[in-house]
């Protein structure tokens, strides 16, 4: 038997499959179809966790995602999962569960010496004690505390579970599969219609497991399991089990979390992704989320024991558990009255209903007479009594006066309803209070939605069925369908819905946002407001009345809020931290927000609730990260040339996604000396460099050159075919944005070069002139970055190794000079030869069509053998670039650095406009003490500053007073060790940095300031006469 | 002498495809090398221009948006309102380059040769359009997206431009070459769910695709 | 996450897109005739309403086309989108 407390015959369980498990190192057995929850309690056990702030014993409250108390540790190892509600796992063989936020045991807890101190544990404790003295934050208070935080723990390794996502588009999303979700459904998907049903639990049907109910004379449950078969037959319907709907984003795109594998245990599913995460697209949603019970706030109301109506009703009828041999139901309304009595139909041990309203409603009067229940009206719980279970309640009647005590070893409550407006709320539509109903309830909606069911507070089976169906129609409507022919909900048919077209979302007036449903909420609930039974007896009773379960929030903090002059209720909810934890308030928000309203004197919709936003219930880092990870968490991109790079031992850059190398070390060496002798062959034999990551755009047309001219900040009409030019590209607001050498092809075709960073960035730019700007100028931009590979050959050898490969190009300086291109065959490739530098040396870069890009560097490594050419990597371009004071996009600029700044004026036409022109006359750009690029050299030439560093005037300011506000004059953009000039070096922009050549700047760092020499930006070669080669 | 043989991005990825779709059930995986790839740009209301492009590729460039026209094997695919990618066997590039640019002589049209830009990865099966919706956000649903559908989107953290090639279904990846690896890496990932060994829910998703 | 219908391939999401801002901010005719005051209104002011406004939108991942979009700032309402060059249509009420 697997349980003590096992109703016979009751529940929706699987008797023939029992389930051993373990919960705090304890062997328990349930039955195929529990939850965790429901199994320990047909065990007996109610004690299921410690109180986060007072460590009080605390039990299962609930039997759903609303649980505030039974929050467990799952499983060990890699596969361990913290902070889950026992109340929603299911159970599996072998299952291992424990108690978070308890020590040593959760029966034995030390951190109950918190209760000793509660009296000054209030709202805002944290806040005022920790404050002073300040130095004992850090190595006092914070250690402490984190110790004393947080619940469960998290695994200690990878998790070895894979995840999933998986988009999806549908013409009507129906969440909650209870009865208004399933009758809304069926409405829908029996006319085609792409629907997607979800619920959270393994099965539909939502209350019609949970409650004793009848459809069309057969019982609810199985009415909802021919309602499900016939939806899973459909092709134009899914329905998805074990999945939470979390998230309601803007124009109807929702987020659901589908547990796959969870209920299986670990490891039991190889390949199968644990957990899928749904991105809906839909025309429509119908939410039936149903509705939470709420409890009411009396002394010591959180002894285990004590439950919500509803879960005592759910675990007695769905998984045949009675809570114990003798319970109460403390109600002050007919829907938690008639479940108190559904309960006792189930499980036979209900003995007093204390209701604090005069009278209930007579047919249930006469059912609980009926049942042997006896009934006080006009009655209260002003407290329960007991230790680590609820031993018995002290009534009082409404006036306050004592009415006994009785025994009980559980205790059901119903104080009202909540609505779970949460996703309603989220799309985001308002929310409006209904008095007479003493609840939220969904109003204006913002987005294409319907609600249904308990949601719309239908809480009678029938009237729930009639507003999914209701709903449907209102859906099917907008969606330009007629409702089906009126079936009753029980006669279910086969229908012929594959038949029916599909009718895309875009075609349909899908967008109009859903509308209240039509008339006035019926009154199914018959409640008489009770929030906390101190404040209708109007006097202080003994114990703790709390509010917030999971987090500790009694009616006392929320009224200390109150008095200290907490008026909104988001700071009052964040300053007593009702409502967030992980639970985010289910159960308590509402309450809370009436007890502040009471507190403040104001009417509930004067204070308002608290912003509901994703994700209504947790989700995990896993499943959000789903198959983005290790390799997978971002594109890695490679040329074509990769494989030889890692087959000879480069060491990898990541430049953006691209993979590029950085250096190639050679045995034994570590980078510096890679890079020195990198850099010292490209400056006395040859280098070669893979430098197909510069984006490359193809720009054509009869304007092209005018083009050219508007968005290049020097001229471009005169250059001739075959000739490149480097060319400088600005914001409107005169501030660089690009660089590159463009060629001329033809007279109506270029090539531009972007920065390897900024390929895509540029052709959305020219395409943005072209389309909104200049329509009419005859021009198209086609990407070509990744049609050719390119391989630079660069240094004073690089000539020889060229002619080797071509030896029908003639390379010399007077028919192929510097600035050119020409197209011929190179190593019997087809390949377009541009003799640009960026390194100062002789160099050739040679493009050919990618696909040829590994053959094409194969042959000129082979060809530069006996010419000394070295490979190198983007540190040694870096170092050979900066020694000549070329600059590098996003390094030596940051969008507040014109091309004046950096001493290219040159470049700058004065005759044409182009975008940015104007800017340059502005007052702040024609300021002289703008930051400007000039070399430094240190006075120690083995100091290397860091990138980044701030400069300077002297050493004394090197250390901040903030008194005298920023010391800096400039900070270095570009820092390396030259083995050229046997020394560090580093390019810097400083304010008004031209005038202070010869001048003595410093380098701030933690060690001490640095003297650093200014000079010109250009370390090497300043009459660039390398560029040509040396003969 | 230097080899001039070309090499496709994926040009070691055969037996890992091969693998992947062996271990699926109905789900294949291959690369198209080399397919010739022309990006044209042009006037589609200009009488001429479409004249001039009909008479080299014997197929119209399909107005509609997101769509394609011509055969499996040479095909144009809409890329936006004047712009068009033409498609054709390997080989056939500078053929169709230099037809496309002598026909459109004197016109505003760009004639570009992208063939070696991407690279085509093709999938296949009944379990396609769910490994691509695990990455794609288009409604891959084959009442929304079927022959003649084409579209350009994002597999993942990938652009792709993606054509239903076929009912059966079929779709061919219009991939940049560099991220190639990674598309290649994601799909046979996304498809190991497929192993003939698991499913789970596989084939209900398939159905609701289909 | 807004879906977004793109003039020429229709609805996508906005993943395939990418902002480009306030719309109908022409670049002047003639820059240099403004004043500096005048030259920093167009490059730095922008409108900032609680409620409609009209930006640009370009299809980045898509067919790479920019056009306008009418969105309200707090419901992220699309109340219209128009080619460029395309007048505006009349705000609704």
């Amino acid at each position: 038997m697997s349980g003590a407390f096992r109703i016979p015959g009751a529940g929706h369980i699987d008797r023939a499959q029992p389930l051993a498990f373990r919960f705090n190192s304890k062997s328990l057995q349930g039955c195929a179809g529990d939850t965790l929850a429901s199994a320990l309690l047909a065990n007996g056990v109610h004690l299921v966790a410690r109180s986060f702030k007072y460590h009080r014993p605390r039990g299962m409250f609930t039997a759903g995602n609303e649980e505030p108390n039974a929050i467990v540790q799952l499983e060990r190892g890699p596969h361990t999962e913290p902070n889950l509600r026992a109340t929603e796992i299911e159970l599996y063989a072998g299952l291992v569960a424990a108690s978070v936020n308890c020590f040593p045991s959760v029966d034995f807890d030390l951190g109950v010496l918190n209760r000793l101190a509660s009296a000054i544990l209030v709202a805002g404790f944290y806040n005022k004690t920790f404050m002073w003295p300040k130095s004992f934050w850090k190595k006092f208070y914070e250690p402490v505390l984190r110790n004393a935080s947080g619940l469960g723990v998290a695994p200690d390794a990878p998790d070895p579970d894979i995840y999933d996502r998986l988009h999806w588009h549908c013409d009507v999303l129906v969440v909650g599969a209870g009865p208004a979700g399933l009758s809304a459904a069926l409405e829908v998907a029996r006319q085609g219609l792409r629907t997607v049903l979800i619920d959270e639990a393994p099965e539909p049907g939502g209350t019609l497991l949970q409650r004793p109910a009848q459809i069309g004379g057969i019982a609810g449950a199985a009415w909802a399991a021919r309602a499900a078969a016939e939806l899973d037959g459909l092709a134009n319907v899914l329905v998805l089990r074990r999945t939470s709907v979390f998230g309601y984003y803007d124009h109807n795109y929702l987020m659901a979390l589908e547990r796959r594998t969870d209920h299986l245990g670990p490891g039991r599913a190889p390949g199968i992704a644990r957990k899928r995460l749904w991105h809906f697209r839909a025309a429509r949603v119908i939410l039936a989320t149903g509705a939470h019970e709420r409890p009411i706030v009396f002394g010591n109301n959180d002894l285990p024991g004590i439950m919500l109506a509803n879960a005592a009703c759910t675990y007695a009828t769905r998984y045949g558990v009675a809570l114990g041999r003798r319970g109460v139901a403390f109600v002050n309304n007919d829907h938690g009255y008639a479940l108190a009595l559904d309960t006792q139909a189930a499980a036979g041990n209900l003995s007093l209903i204390v209701d604090a309203r005069p009278a209930a409603d007579p047919e249930l009067a006469r059912r609980a007479a009926g049942a042997g229940v006896r009934a006080l009206q006009g009655h209260v719980i002003a407290r329960a009594l007991g230790g680590k279970r609820v031993r018995g309640v002290d009534i009082r009647t409404c006036a306050g006066t004592n009415a006994g005590r009785v025994e009980c070893d559980h205790l059901l409550i119903s104080g009202g309803i909540s609505p779970a407006v949460h996703l309603f709320s989220q799309a985001p539509g308002t929310l409006r209070y209904d008095a007479r109903l003493a609840c939220f309830l969904p109003d204006r909606a913002s987005q294409a939605v319907e609600v249904a069911g308990a949601l719309n507070a239908r809480l009678q089976l029938a009237s729930a069925l009639a507003d999914g169906k209701a709903a449907a129609a209102r859906t099917l409507a907008a969606l330009g369908r007629a409702p089906a022919a009126l079936a009753t909900s029980a006669a279910l048919t086969a229908s012929s819905a594959a038949s029916a077209g599909f009718v895309p979302p875009a075609t349909v007036a899908a967008t109009a946002a859903g509308t209240p449903a039509p008339g006035p909420v019926p009154d199914e609930l018959h409640i008489e407001p009770l929030w906390s039974v101190q404040s209708l007896l109007g006097r202080k009773l003994p114990g703790k009345h709390f509010i917030d379960l999971q987090n500790d929030v009694t009616e006392s903090d929320i009224r200390l809020a109150a008095r200290e002059g907490f008026r909104s209720v988001e700071h009052a909810k964040r300053y007593t931290t009702t409502g967030m934890a992980t639970d985010q308030g289910k159960t308590s928000n509402v309450t809370g927000l009436a007890i502040l309203a009471e507190a403040l004197g104001k009417t509930i919709p004067e204070v308002g609730t608290t912003t509901f936003r994703p994700p209504f219930t947790p989700v995990t880092f896993g499943a959000l990260a789903g198959r983005d990870r290790g390799t997978l968490s971002d594109p890695v991109r490679i040329t074509p040339m990769h494989a030889w790079h890692a087959a000879n031992g480069a060491v990898f850059e990541d430049v953006g996604q691209w993979k590029r190398p950085w250096y190639f070390p050679l045995p034994g060496e570590d980078m510096q000396a890679a890079v020195a002798r990198e850099t010292r062959a490209l400056r006395t034999t040859a280098g070669v460099m893979d430098a197909t990551t510069l984006g490359k755009i193809d720009i054509r047309g009869a304007d092209a050159a005018e083009f050219l001219n508007r968005v290049y900040t020097n001229a471009w009409t005169k250059l001739a075919v075959g000739s490149c030019r480097y060319g400088l590209m600005c914001k409107p607001d005169g501030m660089m944005m690009d660089d590159g050498v463009t060629a001329r092809l033809a007279p109506d075709r270029f090539l531009m070069t972007t920065t390897t960073g900024n390929a895509a960035r540029v052709l959305d730019w020219l395409e943005e002139w072209l389309q909104t700007e200049w329509p009419g100028l005859k021009v198209y931009c086609t990407s070509v970055t990744e049609q050719w590979s390119t391989v630079a050959i660069v240094g004073p050898n690089s000539r020889k190794i060229l002619q080797a490969l071509a030896p029908d190009m003639d390379l010399s300086n007077a028919a192929f000079p510097f600035m050119t291109f020409r197209e011929g065959e190179v190593a019997g490739l087809r390949a377009r030869v541009f003799r640009i530098s960026f390194s100062g040396e002789l160099s050739y870069e040679v493009n050919v069509p990618s696909w040829h890009g590994l053959a094409l560097w194969q042959a000129v490594i082979d060809a530069g053998k006996a010419h000394g050419l070295t490979p190198y990597g983007t540190e040694t371009m870096h170092v050979a670039r900066a020694e000549k004071g070329y600059i590098i996009i996003g390094q030596e600029t940051d969008a507040t650095v014109t091309p004046q700044d950096l001493g290219l004026a040159w470049a700058v036409s004065t005759q044409k406009d182009f975008i940015g022109k104007r800017s340059f006359a502005r007052v702040d750009t024609r300021r002289t003490d703008r930051k400007q690029l000039v070399g430094l050299l240190p006075r120690d030439k083995s100091f290397v500053a860091a990138e980044g560093s701030h400069l300077v005037a002297s050493p004394a300011r090197a250390v901040f007073d903030p008194a005298s506000g920023s010391p800096s004059i400039g900070h270095i953009t570009s820092s390396y060790f030259s083995p050229n000039l046997g020394s560090g070096f580093a390019l810097a922009l400083i304010a008004n940095g031209r005038a202070l050549r010869g001048q003595t700047v410093y380098c701030v760092r933690d060690a001490g300031p640095q003297p650093m020499t200014v000079g010109d930006p250009v370390f090497f070669d300043p009459e660039g006469k390398r560029r040509d080669g040396i003969d | 002498m230097a080899s001039t043989e070309r090499a496709s991005p994926l040009a070691a990825w055969p037996a890992r495809f091969a693998a992947a779709s062996a271990s699926a059930t109905d789900f294949t995986i291959r690369e198209l090398p080399f397919t010739t790839q022309i990006n044209v740009r042009g006037n589609a209301a200009d009488a001429a221009f479409a004249a001039a492009t009909q008479a080299v590729l014997g197929h119209g460039l399909p107005a509609a948006a997101n769509t394609w026209a011509g055969t499996a094997e040479r095909a144009a695919l809409w890329l936006g309102p004047d712009e068009w990618l033409v498609v054709a066997p390997d080989g056939m590039n500078e053929s169709i380059v230099a037809a496309l640019r002598n026909s459109l002589d004197g016109q505003h049209a760009a004639v570009t040769d992208v063939s070696a830009n991407r690279t085509v990865i093709e999938i296949a099966g009944s379990h396609a359009r769910a490994v691509l919706g695990k990455g794609c956000p288009l409604d891959l649903h084959a009442r929304a997206f079927s022959p003649p559908q084409t579209a350009q989107s994002l597999l993942a953290k990938a652009q792709i431009l993606l054509q239903c090639a076929d009912i059966r279904p079929a779709f061919r990846l219009y991939v940049r070459i560099s991220f190639a690896p990674y598309v290649a890496e994601w799909l046979i990932d996304a498809a190991t769910e497929f192993a003939a060994s698991r499913g789970l829910d596989a084939q209900r998703i398939a159905a609701r695709l289909a | 996450m807004l879906r977004i219908g793109c003039p020429w391939c229709g609805e996508r999401e906005e993943i395939e897109f990418s902002y480009g801002g306030q719309a109908h901010l022409a670049y002047p005719q003639d820059p240099h005739a403004l004043t500096d005051e005048q030259w920093a209104q167009y490059l730095f002011m922008r409108d900032n309403p609680k409620g409609l406004l009209r930006e640009r939108w370009v299809h980045s991942h898509g067919c790479r086309r920019w056009f306008n979009v009418e969105r309200h700032t707090v419901t992220h309402e699309i109340t219209a989108i128009y080619k460029p060059g395309e007048p505006p249509p009349a705000r609704r009420a």
